[in-house]
């Protein structure tokens, strides 16, 4: 091999170190070729082990008893699921409700208001709210927050009460673990993943866009409302679309604030439990078909999330290919 | 034409906007800065939180002894939790960052725009957002129900399922930014391509790639949900990740949290103080091999 690299060695040395460089690359090429499909072996892998394992639960109740039962009894072997997905969707909706306007000002903050210097300290501010582990997160809303704002919860529900319509979703309540702890919990967790989306798709505006809006004499506020958010709306959608899967699969500090209970609420100040919290609070104590339905769960929400994150990986692309497109 | 030419300039300095637009647009502006404020409160209170309530269980003990058996009893001791920790994640690395480079040379170096690295790509950017519960409930049914019995190990396979898509994706990123030429003059000088793979492209991007992998290993050692459904529990040392169950300061975290006595919830606090100083550690070593070796851009 090292023969190719030096001018006077002999011809036929070169040959055979040709030879023997060429399998070297081939060999090469392979090993980085399984490096990459191993992505593609794990996930097939998960869909494939799992299912098997969870098949004695599917079949127990049939796919469609499993997902829309609502009734959840481990020890009579009833295993309705409706109930978590209930809860995923109601605390992962209303996270994004919270979490999609605020990354999105967070965003525009950064990109369109800040100064350069006041710039770097918010986003060092959002990166490190993305480094706090979930589980703190957790410790902190239920050893701080639940406390303190049970009496807030009752206030509003007090508030609300001769509302008809929000005096059922807003109800007395004694508990601060519940849907709505949960969804601030998850919003906190969502904006940073959102905001850097945010940013990126913002960045994606052309100057020119913007330099027309104020020389037509537009406020910064006009001019975004003008420049910015039309080009972006795709883009901030997918944002969306991702926060609102992590959300979905976001397990230990949902955990440790919604309660627990396996019965549905239109109350949102009443404790429930969402699929991946469910499978961290009773796999200590589970066996047998009980651990094949956790396993299902998990299942149903590996399917969901991939589903979802599939999707908004197509909607960003296909915003960044109608921005570039409108850039050149 | 004179009059044009001898107007005033026009008033630019917006002092005659109509009080609507000029109200909404102050309004506006108020309101993205209180997004700010609104993300910056949770970390604030967080920060002081883990910092007031988990530094009174520090003390040299605490990093050294066992962790008590029973809820009630008070004192210290996180030793095991911190040494797993730590154990866990590196192992947990040591898969995933070479499978994971490896992956992002083929897909910057070999597949460039072929469909079957378009559809890897893609494929990546979803694990990245599989839950990290389903890749417990992965690696427990693929690997501890087949031998049998809850390992650290496992709880590293599972923390390595979760860093892959990130070290392949981060360390794409850093591969595309190394320059052409380097890879034409190393083939000009008669490389082969392994070759200047090997002793151009990836050392050029060693930087980048070790601060996303180490960002990587940040995330993971704060991961609960794999840990709690495929390493079990301890109290005691175990250094070897191959025998018998184990424990991780965030498995601790969330077993202490949900108990109702002070001495559990201390320890608690305790181990969210220890963990948050190790995913800062590793997040702020990230960050000075970036900028301090970062490839010129030019």
């Amino acid at each position: 091999m090292t023969a190719t690299a030096t001018p006077e060695a002999p011809a036929e040395v070169d040959l055979g170190g040709e030879a023997r460089a060429r399998r070297t690359d081939r060999g090469f090429r392979a090993l980085v070729t399984l490096a990459g499909l191993t992505v593609l072996i794990v996930l097939g892998l998960i869909l494939v082990t799992t299912s098997v394992r969870a098949w004695p639960a599917f079949s127990e109740e049939g796919p469609f008893g499993f997902m829309f039962g609502t009734r959840w009894a481990p020890n009579d072997d009833v295993f309705g699921t409706f109930p978590m997905l209930y809860g995923t969707l109601v605390t992962s909706v209303i996270a994004m409700i919270i979490a999609v306007p605020v990354s999105i000002g967070i965003a525009l903050f950064i990109t369109e208001v800040a100064h350069r210097r006041a710039r770097k300290y918010i986003v060092t501010v959002i990166d490190l709210l993305a480094t706090v582990p979930s589980v703190v997160f957790g410790l902190v809303g239920v050893l701080v927050v639940v406390p303190a704002i049970t009496p807030a919860y009752q206030w509003f529900a007090d508030l609300v009460a001769p509302v008809p319509g929000l005096n059922a979703v807003f109800d007395e309540t004694n508990t601060g673990r519940n849907y709505i702890t949960a969804s601030l919990v998850l919003a906190i967790m969502a904006i940073p993943i959102i905001t850097s989306i945010a940013r990126e798709v913002f960045a994606t505006v052309p100057e020119t866009d913007k330099q027309a809006a104020y020389a037509l004499g537009a406020t910064r506020w006009e001019m975004v409302k003008g420049a910015i958010l039309p080009h972006s709306f795709g883009g901030l959608v997918g944002a969306s679309m991702l926060g609102l899967g992590r959300a979905m699969g976001e397990t230990i500090a949902v955990a440790l604030v919604i309660g627990g209970s396996v019965s549905m609420s239109a109350n949102l100040f009443e404790p429930g439990n969402t699929m991946a919290a469910i499978i961290a609070q009773q796999w200590g104590e589970s066996s047998g078909l009980h651990t094949d339905a956790l396993i299902a769960i998990g299942v149903e929400l590996f399917a969901i999330t991939v589903i979802i994150n599939f999707l908004a990986r197509v909607v960003v692309r296909r915003a960044e290919i109608k921005m570039k497109g409108a850039h050149s | 034409m004179t009059s044009l030419t001898t107007s005033t300039p026009p008033d630019l300095s917006g002092r005659n906007l109509s009080k609507r637009r000029a109200f909404a647009n102050r309004t506006a502006t108020l309101a993205i800065g209180l997004c700010v404020l609104v993300a910056a409160l949770p970390l604030v209170l967080v920060a002081w939180e883990v910092l007031s309530r988990g530094s009174s269980a520090m003390s040299l003990d605490w990093f050294t002894e066992e962790i008590p058996r029973n809820y009630r009893t008070e004192g210290p001791g996180m030793g095991p939790a911190i040494l797993s920790t730590l154990t866990i994640t590196g192992m947990a690395a040591l898969i995933a960052v070479p499978i994971g480079v490896f992956g992002a040379v083929y897909l910057n170096e070999y597949g460039k725009n072929k469909p079957l690295a378009k559809f890897i790509r893609t494929m990546a950017d979803v694990m990245t957002g599989v839950p990290s519960i389903v890749m417990g409930l992965f690696i427990y049914v693929a690997y501890v129900v087949v031998i049998g019995e809850k390992l650290g190990f496992a709880g590293a396979l599972a923390l390595a399922c979760l860093m892959l898509p990130i070290v392949i994706r981060s360390a794409e990123e850093m591969l595309r930014l190394v320059p052409d030429e380097l890879r034409q003059a190393s083939a000009g000088l008669g490389a082969r391509k392994w070759r200047t793979t090997m002793t151009v492209v990836l050392p050029t991007a060693s930087s980048g790639i070790t601060s996303g992998a180490l960002l990587a290993v940040a995330r993971a050692a704060g991961e609960t949900a794999p840990i709690i459904v495929t390493v079990g529990l301890t109290y005691i040392y175990k250094p070897d990740l191959f025998y018998g169950e184990n424990t991780t300061l965030a498995a601790q975290i969330y077993r202490n949290a949900t108990q109702p006595f002070d001495a559990s919830q201390e320890r608690a606090w305790g181990a969210a103080l220890t963990l948050i100083a190790i995913v800062f550690l590793f997040t702020i070593l990230s960050r000075i091999i970036a900028s301090r070796f970062a490839i010129d851009k030019r």
